[in-house]
């Protein structure tokens, strides 16, 4: 090429020059500064007024975080500490720890108690939320309930070993007559159980202190161990109920969905706040004189039936969203309904509805904290009504609330990035 | 390749007359639409039957009511002895004999294909698993995509797909098989892997109900053609004579239409 333009072109360059590292302005961060921070005016600009923006919030809470106390036992030791200097007063903290965790009532040589059961907790639900983990460990999670309640409560070791073995029975006659018909197994094993439930009160009745653990009544709750509660047992029912009434809403039986839709439709019309205020007052005018229906189950009754509500909805779009050609593949195999719903139906429609689950199991989670309304003292009660009230503390408003809202944070936050993992687990469709 | 190849002569399996499934005027309506009017139709064992016919004219309503997808308002259908009531003990039975294919093949995206074939027989036979992987491997061999069986549909092309679907109904062992325009969704390079599969199982004597436009494979495969229009059965004959000599003018219309470009 060169030979033929040689003469008629001034320079044609005959070698190629090597690759040149570009210059250091276009490399690393040099590089990522200029394009991300200073790209043009108003970038700059904008990337200035943050930095002061930022600065501005560090400058006003980091002297407060390091600097604060964690050890004295009332807000004026604590001022007089500081003494002037700018700084959090932590100490109401350390000093109301077990107060803020467990309640004010629950016996202070008890705390391990529900320690363990929280610690047994996990250990729980990790199977559950884990499928590559050995299925076997399913058997502790099952078994899980009976112990936490018994850890909790106390009393004698008779009351969960009596329930569980109602459930086992239940279970048993269910699974004996459900293949004559659905109805029989269910009402069979829902009747066998309560006869076992019943028999086994005689037992309990008899030998109150058998294995016991000191009994502490459900008024004794408190502090984040109640939202624990109520967010854990409510969450854990509600899946299961929002799934039936969800399945129940499509049921082709005109009463089953119809009294599916009045459900879902009355209680997604209501408040939360009033629902609790009908099970703290109102549903005892409609219990017979005498019966001791315990206030915390009547708040889980409440706040499982307002979630599984919303729940329904939300896996009710999940099932709308299958094409209906999945239900007749499951048909045309010879499935049964129940089959086609847990292999084909349920895992897809389930699959789809994570978001919109996680979205209502994290408001479940934070709307535990409504019933402090109905003089319950969960964390938010303890920090408003004993701890804010009393003279020690009166006035250490940011310390509590931070730390009630980063306790909140960690798990909720926990909930959304374990759903996230989830659903990149199941990413199996390649759609 | 070996034996599975189809042959260019026709596929010529001796049918029984031993009935397989027996329809006797059978109507269905959708609301006020009369969709199916007094279908009268008698299939013995081992037959391949063709379904063709304009579109809306019912032929999918047609295979859709032996297997109970659709409800039929009036009639008696019988399958394999069995007469198709609203029992759903009794539809369930005959689901699981009857195995079909789908125009869009309905493969379940979320379990592999292994899973997929497995599936069914797993609980519906209550086949133990490694049975059932057994059976399922040897139904993907024979569809010739062993290879895949790991995979998830969504990874499959189209004529896989259809191919994995029609392993998935033959792991119930059915002993009639219906397919719904199974081709008709497919680019026209997927359809003869697909057909090659279907000629296969007939010449194995499987009792089949095809709806679908590939008369090629009518030809070739079918004793018989069933033509439909506006939900009747129109005119019904043995492909040559179904083709060379139809004898009503509907038939001789649509086969202009359809054969004439
Ligand atoms: N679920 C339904 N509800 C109401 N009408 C329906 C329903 N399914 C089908 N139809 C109507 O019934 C008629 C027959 O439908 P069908 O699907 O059996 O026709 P087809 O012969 O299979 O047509 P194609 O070749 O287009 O698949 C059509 O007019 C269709 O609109
Ligand atoms: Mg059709």
């Amino acid at each position: 090429m060169s030979d033929t333009h040689a003469h008629s072109v001034a320079y044609v360059r005959e070698t190629q020059l090597p690759q040149q590292p570009p210059p250091t302005i276009e490399t690393g961060a040099v590089k990522w500064v200029r394009q991300n921070l200073f790209n043009g005016p108003w970038g700059s600009l904008l990337t200035l007024v943050s930095l002061y923006v930022i600065y501005l919030i560090l400058a006003g809470s980091l002297p407060w975080l390091l600097n604060g106390v964690w050890t004295t036992s009332n807000i004026r030791e604590c001022r007089e500490v500081l003494d002037g200097a700018t700084g959090g007063c932590f100490s109401v903290l350390s000093e109301r720890w077990n107060q803020l965790l467990f309640g004010i009532a629950y016996p202070s040589d008890q705390y391990w108690r529900p320690t363990v059961a929280f610690v047994l907790l996990i250990a729980a639900l990790a199977p559950v939320l884990f499928m590559h983990l050995p299925r076997k460990l399913l058997i502790f999670t099952g078994l899980y309930p009976f112990i936490a309640f018994w850890l909790i409560w106390g009393g004698t070791i008779m009351v969960p070993i009596v329930a569980l073995i109602g459930v086992g029975v239940g279970y048993a006659v269910y699974n004996r007559y459900v293949a004559d018909s659905f109805a029989m197994g269910f009402f069979g094993g829902v009747a066998a159980a309560m006869v076992t439930w019943w028999l086994g009160g005689f037992v309990i009745g008899a030998m109150p202190g058998f294995i016991a653990l000191e009994a502490v009544p459900s008024r004794d709750m408190g502090g984040f161990m109640l939202n624990m509660i109520l967010g854990v047992v409510c969450v854990s029912l509600s899946l299961p109920l929002g799934i039936m009434l969800a399945l129940g809403r499509q049921s082709s039986m005109p009463i089953i969905k119809w009294i599916c839709v009045v459900f879902i439709e009355f209680i997604r019309g209501v408040p939360l706040i009033t629902l609790l205020f009908v099970a703290n007052v109102v549903l005892a005018y409609f219990l017979p004189p005498g019966t001791n229906f315990d206030l915390i189950l009547r708040v889980i009754i409440m706040i499982t039936m307002f979630a599984a509500a919303y729940i329904a909805e939300v896996i009710r779009g999940g099932l709308a969203a299958l094409p209906r050609g999945q239900y007749e593949a499951a048909d045309s195999l010879g499935l049964d309904y129940a089959q086609s719903m847990r292999l084909i139906i349920l895992p897809q429609a389930l699959k789809i509805s994570i978001p919109g689950i996680v979205n209502v199991a994290v408001g479940l989670f934070k709307d535990t904290t409504l019933v402090s309304v109905i003089s319950m003292f969960d964390l938010v009660g303890m920090i408003r009504g004993p701890i804010l009230a009393s003279t020690d503390w009166n006035g250490v408003y940011w310390e509590l609330w931070l730390f009630a809202s980063m306790l909140f944070f960690v798990v909720c936050y926990g909930i959304s990035q374990y759903s996230q993992w989830l659903e990149r687990q199941l990413a199996t469709d390649h759609r | 390749m070996n034996d599975v190849v189809p042959e260019t002569h026709d596929v010529d399996m001796a049918v029984s007359d031993e009935v397989a499934i027996s329809i006797e005027s059978m109507n269905k309506w959708f609301g006020t639409f009369h969709v199916l009017r007094d279908i009268d139709l008698t299939v013995y064992r081992g037959e391949r039957i063709v379904i063709a016919g304009p579109s809306g004219s019912g032929k999918s309503t047609l295979i859709r009511c032996i297997n109970a997808l659709e409800e039929h308002q009036a009639g008696k259908i019988t399958v394999d002895g069995t007469v198709l009531s609203s029992d759903i003990k009794n539809i369930d039975r005959i689901r699981s004999e009857v195995g079909m294919c789908f125009q869009h093949f309905n493969l379940f995206p979320h379990l592999s294909i292994l899973e997929n074939c497995t599936l069914a027989p797993i609980w519906v036979r209550k086949t133990p698993k490694k049975e059932a992987e057994e059976i399922a491997m040897h139904f993907l061999e024979k569809v010739k995509i062993p290879e895949q069986a790991d995979k998830y549909p969504g990874q499959l092309s189209g004529g896989q797909q259809q191919r994995v679907a029609i392993a998935r109904s033959l792991c119930m062992r059915p002993r009639i098989m219906l397919f719904d325009e199974p081709t008709s969704a497919l680019d026209p390079e997927m359809i003869s892997e697909v057909l090659d599969t279907m000629v296969q199982l007939a010449e194995e004597g499987m009792t089949m109900l095809c709806v679908t436009h590939e008369m090629g494979f009518a030809r070739k495969v079918a004793n018989r053609v069933i033509f439909m229009d506006e939900g009747q059965i129109v005119e019904q004959n043995e492909p040559e004579e179904f083709f060379n000599n139809p004898k009503s003018p509907r038939t001789q219309l649509f086969l202009s239409q359809i054969l004439g470009h």
